[in-house]
C-alpha cells in the first residue's frame, strides 16, 4: 500500500467490482449464483459482514432485486449482480426501482444469449435489455467497463450516480472483463457520494427540484412516514394512476431527469480523434482490440481514432453527432448482432458513413479484424 | 372517525378501495388496535403486496412500501436486514403470498426471518375480477373455472409450518378480538410469524363461488366452516369433517435470521 492509501492488486474484474462497491459504501448485497457473475456474490459474502454489511443469498433473482429495493429504503446502499437469465428475471424489479426512484446498482456480467445460451462465454447482447428490459417508459443509467480497473472505478461511479439521480444504475460488465485478471489500483482519494437525509419539515417525498431530481434519500423508520408506491403517484406518494395529468408528469420526469441531465452523466474517452478520418466507436471489452487496431493503423499513417463510451445509457448522442460532423467513417465493433450501431447511426444523422462490425458466438474481435475494417474504410473513402 | 382511525390512518390516502362488505376493514381495524396496544408505531415498517389486501398498509400513516405482485416478502427481508429493530409487517393475499409469491414465502419461513406476514385469504383473485386462486375450493366456479375448479387448494398454514415458520395462526374476519391478540403475539414473536385471515369477499367470491351470498351471510358461512381446537375436542368426527382449524396452530423457537447475520457482523462464525 502506498502513502495515500492506494493499493495495487492483480484481480479479476468481478473482484474489482466488489471492491469498488465496498469502497462506494455498498452495505447490502442480495444475489443468486450464476455464471459468469458468481464470484461477485462469493466475494460479497466474505467482504460485507466484517464491514457491518449484509450478504443474502436469495431464492432467485426476483427476490434479489426486491430485497435490494427493500434494503435501499431501509437505509443501505444496495447492489445485486447476475447475468443474462437472472437479469431477465429482475426486469420487473428494475422498473419498480425506476418508478419509485430507488437508488440501486445492478451488475450484469454479460454472457451469450438468448436463453441459457453461453454461460461461460462473453457477449454484449444485453445492452438494450438494460435500457428497455422492463415494461413502460423509464430511463436508467448504464456504465460499461473495459478492464478490471474500470470495473472498480465505474462500480464506484455507478453507486454515486444511483444516489445522485435516484435511479437504478447498471454496470454492464461482461465475461471477459469479469474474469480477466489484471492490475487494479484501488483506494486512495476516491469520490464517494454519501446519502443525505432530506429535511423532514413539510417533506413531500416525490417533489422534485427544477432539474427533475429528488433531494436526498430518506430511510424508513426515521420519522418521514413515507409511502412508496409502485402505481403512478403524486408528490406525496399517493396513488394517482387514474389522473392522466399527474401520471403523464411523473413519467415525463422519470425520463427527463436522466435525459436532460445527460451532460452530467456522459463519460467518454477520446483517442486520436482530433484529425481522425475514421473513428471506431467502441465500449466494454470490444474496446480493447479496437484501441489496439487504432494504434496500429496510426503507426501505418492512417488517420484513425477511437471514441470509447464508458456510459452507453443515456446514449451520448451529441458527442457522436459532433464526431460524425468531422470524421468520414464511424466503425462500431460489438459482440452482438449489431445493436449500439443503431444509436450511432441515428446520432450521426447521415453526416458520416457508419459501419457495423458485429460479432456473435462470443469470440472477441481481433485487433487485425478491426484494423482491417479501418483499412477498408480508408480505401472506400479514396474510391469515393 | 374513531380515535384509533384518526391516530393511525393516512388521511390523504382515503377513501379506501375496499368494496362494501369486504372483510379487509375489520382486519385492518384489529391490526391498528394491536399496534396501539403494543405502542410500536415508530418501529413499524409496513409492506403491501398486490391485490386488495396489499392496499391495507397504504392507509396506515407509518413508513409503507407498496410493492410488486408477489414480492412483498423479499422487500420486507431487505428492510428487516438493514435494521433488525424494525417491526416489519407484510400484508398479502392468498394469490400474492402462495401463488405468484410462493417461492419467497417458503424461503422466508425457512430462514425464520423476523417478519409478521398477514395473509388475507378470500379464496379468489378479487381485484382482477374473480379468477381462481391457489386457495379456491375444488369444484368451485370462478371466472376462470366456469366448469368447476379441477384443482385442490393449498392449506397455507400447513405450508408455512412445513417450510419452517415459527408462529402460525389462522382466524377469520369474524374473530376481531382473537385477531388483535394474534397480531400482538405475531409482532412480538422473534421469528417468521404467519397469520392467515379468512375473509368474506361478497363482490367476487360471494358472487362466483358462493352463489350470491351477501357479506353477513358470507361471514356466517365462514364461521360455520371453521373450528377451534377446543370445539374440535368435543365434536363428533362426522361434524368435524371438512372444517378448517382456526386458532394458534404452531409455535416454536429457532434462531432468527437477522440475529444470526448480526453475529456474522461481530465476527462470530456460524
Amino acid at each position: 500500500m502506498s502513502e495515500d492509501g492506494r493499493k495495487v492488486r492483480i484481480i479479476q474484474g468481478n473482484e474489482a467490482s466488489v471492491e469498488g462497491a465496498i469502497a462506494a459504501g455498498c452495505r447490502f448485497f442480495a444475489g443468486y449464483p450464476i455464471t459468469p457473475a458468481s464470484e461477485i456474490a462469493e466475494l460479497m459474502s466474505r467482504r460485507l459482514p466484517p464491514v457491518g454489511g449484509t450478504f443474502l443469498q436469495m431464492e432467485d433473482e426476483i427476490a434479489s432485486i426486491n430485497a435490494v429495493i427493500g434494503a435501499s429504503w431501509g437505509g443501505a446502499k444496495a447492489c445485486t449482480a447476475s447475468s443474462g437469465p437472472g437479469i431477465s428475471l429482475m426486469q420487473e424489479g428494475v422498473g419498480y426501482a425506476a418508478e419509485t426512484e430507488t437508488p440501486c446498482v445492478v451488475i450484469n456480467v454479460m454472457r451469450g444469449g438468448p436463453a441459457t445460451g453461453q454461460p461461460t462465454i462473453s457477449s454484449q447482447q444485453d445492452i438494450y435489455q438494460a435500457r428497455y428490459g422492463g415494461h413502460g417508459d423509464y430511463e436508467i443509467i448504464a456504465l460499461v467497463p473495459s478492464s478490471a480497473q474500470e470495473a472498480y472505478d465505474l462500480t464506484i461511479k455507478a453507486f454515486n450516480l444511483a444516489e445522485e439521480f435516484r435511479v437504478p444504475v447498471y454496470l454492464l460488465s461482461d465475461e471477459i472483463v469479469g474474469h480477466t485478471r489484471e492490475r487494479v489500483v484501488m483506494g486512495g482519494p476516491i469520490e464517494v457520494r454519501e446519502r443525505v437525509a432530506p429535511p423532514k419539515e413539510g417533506y413531500r417525498p416525490y417533489a422534485a427540484g427544477p432539474d427533475g431530481l429528488l433531494p436526498g434519500m430518506p430511510a424508513f423508520n426515521d420519522g418521514y412516514r413515507l409511502l412508496v408506491e409502485g402505481q403512478h403517484h403524486d408528490e406525496r406518494g399517493i396513488r394517482a394512476g387514474d389522473d392522466v395529468n399527474k401520471s403523464a408528469a411523473l413519467v415525463q420526469r422519470l425520463n427527463d431527469k436522466v435525459r436532460k441531465n445527460i451532460d452530467r452523466i456522459t463519460d467518454v474517452e477520446r483517442v486520436d480523434l482530433d484529425d481522425a478520418e475514421v473513428a471506431v466507436v467502441c465500449f466494454g471489452s470490444t474496446a480493447r482490440p479496437a484501441l489496439e487496431a487504432v494504434q496500429s493503423a496510426r503507426e501505418k499513417g492512417v488517420k484513425a481514432g477511437a471514441l470509447r463510451l464508458r456510459v452507453i445509457w443515456p446514449f451520448p448522442e451529441k458527442v457522436v453527432a459532433e464526431l460524425a460532423g468531422r470524421a468520414r467513417t464511424l466503425i462500431v465493433p460489438e459482440m452482438n448482432i449489431g445493436k449500439l450501431v443503431l444509436e450511432v447511426r441515428r446520432s450521426a444523422g447521415g453526416r458520416a458513413e457508419v459501419i457495423s462490425l458485429p460479432r456473435l458466438g462470443g469470440a472477441l474481435h481481433t485487433p487485425e479484424e478491426v484494423e482491417g475494417a479501418i483499412m477498408d474504410a480508408v480505401k472506400g473513402g479514396n474510391a469515393r | 372517525m374513531n380515535e384509533i382511525a384518526e391516530k393511525y390512518l393516512r388521511q390523504e390516502a382515503l377513501p379506501m378501495i375496499f368494496c362494501p362488505g369486504c372483510g379487509d376493514g375489520t382486519v385492518l381495524g384489529a391490526f391498528l388496535r394491536a399496534v396501539d396496544e403494543l405502542k410500536i408505531g415508530d418501529q413499524l415498517a409496513l409492506v403491501g403486496g398486490i391485490g386488495c389486501s396489499g392496499w391495507m398498509p397504504v392507509y396506515v400513516n407509518v413508513d409503507t412500501i407498496h410493492t410488486l405482485h408477489g414480492r412483498a416478502i423479499p422487500v420486507a427481508v431487505g428492510l428487516k436486514a438493514t435494521r433488525p429493530d424494525r417491526k416489519v409487517v407484510v400484508f398479502t393475499g392468498d394469490g400474492d403470498a402462495i401463488g405468484i409469491g410462493g417461492n419467497h414465502f417458503i424461503h422466508a419461513a425457512r430462514r425464520n426471518v423476523d417478519l409478521t406476514v398477514i395473509m388475507i385469504n378470500n379464496a379468489i383473485y378479487g381485484m382482477t375480477g374473480g379468477q381462481a386462486a391457489p386457495t379456491t375450493p375444488s369444484g368451485a366456479t370462478t371466472q376462470t373455472t366456469p366448469y368447476g375448479n379441477p384443482e385442490d387448494p393449498f392449506d397455507a398454514c400447513k405450508l408455512a409450518e412445513a417450510a419452517g415458520a415459527t408462529y402460525v395462526a389462522r382466524w377469520t374476519a369474524g374473530h376481531p378480538r382473537q385477531l388483535i391478540k394474534a397480531f400482538k403475539e405475531a409482532i412480538q414473536h422473534p421469528g417468521f410469524a404467519f397469520i392467515e385471515v379468512m375473509t368474506q369477499c361478497p363482490v367476487q367470491a360471494g358472487r362466483y363461488i358462493k352463489g350470491g351470498l351477501d357479506a353477513p351471510e358470507f361471514l356466517a358461512d365462514i364461521r360455520k366452516s371453521v373450528v377451534t381446537e377446543a370445539q374440535a375436542a368435543t365434536m363428533p368426527p362426522e361434524e368435524l369433517a371438512g372444517r378448517t382449524r382456526i386458532g394458534l396452530l404452531h409455535r416454536s423457537e429457532r434462531p432468527e435470521l437477522t440475529q444470526r447475520l448480526a453475529a456474522l457482523n461481530r465476527g462470530e462464525k456460524r
